[in-house]
């Protein structure tokens, strides 16, 4: 489903396989652990996610959900705390997004700090317009936080726009557009190995993303410290 | 630590002296005293304020020297300071413009963005808030102010979260800086003539300072103490 290696001090986490990454519970599982693993690690200080084969991630397992409304909804509530598991990573991440990210597979791209895409092939769409279904609220919450133009945000949900890594990067949702898959890993990782050298306190990364991303954070449950807290931080720095 | 001027209808307040002016209990406290004395009266219409600086510094952030020397209780004097002096911008009944004539980090600048306009030195000087770098994680008006001021995503990311140093040019391009200019003097001309254009078009500045709140009415909330701000 997904492997891990460390290349220094970057951790690349890969879908693997020729198929369409959906997130069905197994996935969504291995994915999970992966990220432990990557946050309990001391020697890991970045993490670059990429896919094999034509896609990034389709989106959310239908198959397994057999188009239940129960099946859909128990996906839907699985990813959340993938997602929230990215946005609290102590770390910076970066997303080698190798082939098409649809729906919860643009989502899972997005949730990244940093979006690397190939400009050759592949698209970013929420299908959701598309197919007749809702968007989860979080899933919402995530693209407002990270897609702030409006009328980017505008075609991105209520246009369905298959959007190319090249307009993407124009429009302020990827920050670098790659030439093939493999050189969208291989710039990924030297941004993930740039980041890592800067040698950010961990515990501090993962405080100022939420304070990026604050009503994201509320959306996806994960607490933030208060001002006390990071007043005692604060002074048990000096 | 600063000093207040008139130049015809524009007030310039300037951080003196050549070094960083980094913020300590003295130096806030003077600039809220300053602009008590521009929050209080009555003006002439079409005012605004400039706040500039003397030096390579406009300001390098909290004074962690003093910080040090002051029982761990007494920390959050200076956060409260700052907290009250983004509240008195917020209030001001003028335009305000921010003359960045020198290196802006940390809570340096946050001064910077609590000005309506923001004129960049452009050939040296960096905007940078270096928190990450340091290793210091944010209270939350300051969360609250930062997000209404910058936006866009991927500004506010490599501002915050990759503790960007920024060029004037590049601040320009990312919209957290109007104009730049060359030099500390021709950044305080760009500044005037910048402040005398917006001047000319507000005549009732209390009405603008109401709109300003209601403009970053998040920031207001975190920012204006209950009852007042003055601390």
């Amino acid at each position: 489903m997904c492997t891990l290696e460390k290349r220094g001090r970057v951790l690349i986490l890969t879908l693997t396989g020729s198929g369409e990454h959906r997130l069905g519970p197994g996935l969504i599982s291995s994915l999970r652990s992966a990220l432990a693993t990557a946050r309990s690690d001391p020697t890991v200080a970045a993490l670059v996610t990429a896919g094999e084969g034509r896609f990034f991630s389709n989106g959310l397992d239908l198959a397994w959900a057999k188009n239940s409304s129960e099946g859909l909804s128990t996906l839907v509530r699985l990813v959340k705390p993938l997602i929230a598991d990215l946005i609290s990573l102590p770390m910076p991440t970066v997303a080698a997004v190798t082939g098409h990210a649809a729906a919860a597979g643009m989502m899972l791209a997005v949730a990244h700090d940093y979006v690397y895409m190939r400009g050759d092939r592949g698209v970013l769409y929420m299908s959701e317009l598309d197919i007749g279904l809702p968007f989860p609220d979080y899933f919402m919450d995530l693209m407002q936080a990270k897609i702030t133009d409006p009328r980017t945000l505008r075609d991105v949900t209520l246009r369905a726009k298959k959007i190319t890594g090249t307009e993407a990067k124009e429009r302020g949702i990827v920050d670098k557009v790659c030439q093939s898959a493999s050189e969208t890993v291989a710039e990924a990782v030297k941004m993930a190995e740039e980041l890592a050298g800067r040698n950010w306190d961990k515990g501090v990364y993962a405080s100022i993303r939420l304070s990026v991303y604050p009503k994201l954070c509320k959306s996806l449950e994960i607490p933030q410290e208060s001002d006390e807290a990071v007043r005692k931080h604060f002074a048990s720095r000096l | 630590m600063c000093t207040l001027e008139k130049r015809g209808n524009i007030y310039l307040l300037t951080l003196t002296g050549s070094g960083e002016h980094r913020f300590n209990p003295s130096l806030l406290s003077s600039l809220r005293a300053a602009l008590s004395s521009l929050l209080c009266s009555s003006h002439a219409p079409n005012s605004a304020l400039i706040t500039c600086a003397e030096g390579k510094f406009f300001s390098n952030g909290f004074d962690q020297s003093w910080v040090r020397s002051a029982p761990p209780s007494q920390h959050r004097i200076i956060s409260d300071l700052l907290r009250g002096l983004i509240s008195d911008y917020l209030s001001l009944p003028m335009p305000t413009v921010c003359a960045v004539t020198g290196h802006a980090a940390a809570a340096g600048c946050a001064l910077v963005l609590a000005h309506d306009y923001v004129v960049m030195r452009e050939d040296r000087g960096f905007f940078y808030m270096s928190e990450l770098d340091v290793g210091l994680k944010f209270v939350k008006y300051f969360e609250v102010f930062f997000n209404e001021k910058i936006p866009d995503n991927q500004t506010r990311r490599d501002v915050l979260l990759r503790s960007a140093r920024v060029t004037a040019r590049e601040a320009m391009a990312r919209g957290i800086v109007d104009r730049a200019a060359q030099g500390i003097e021709g950044t305080i001309e760009e500044a005037l003539r910048l402040a005398e254009e917006v001047a000319a078009t507000v005549s009732d500045g209390s009405k603008l300072a109401e709109k300003r709140k209601l403009m970053f009415s998040e920031t207001w909330r975190h920012v204006s103490a209950a009852g007042g701000s003055k601390l």
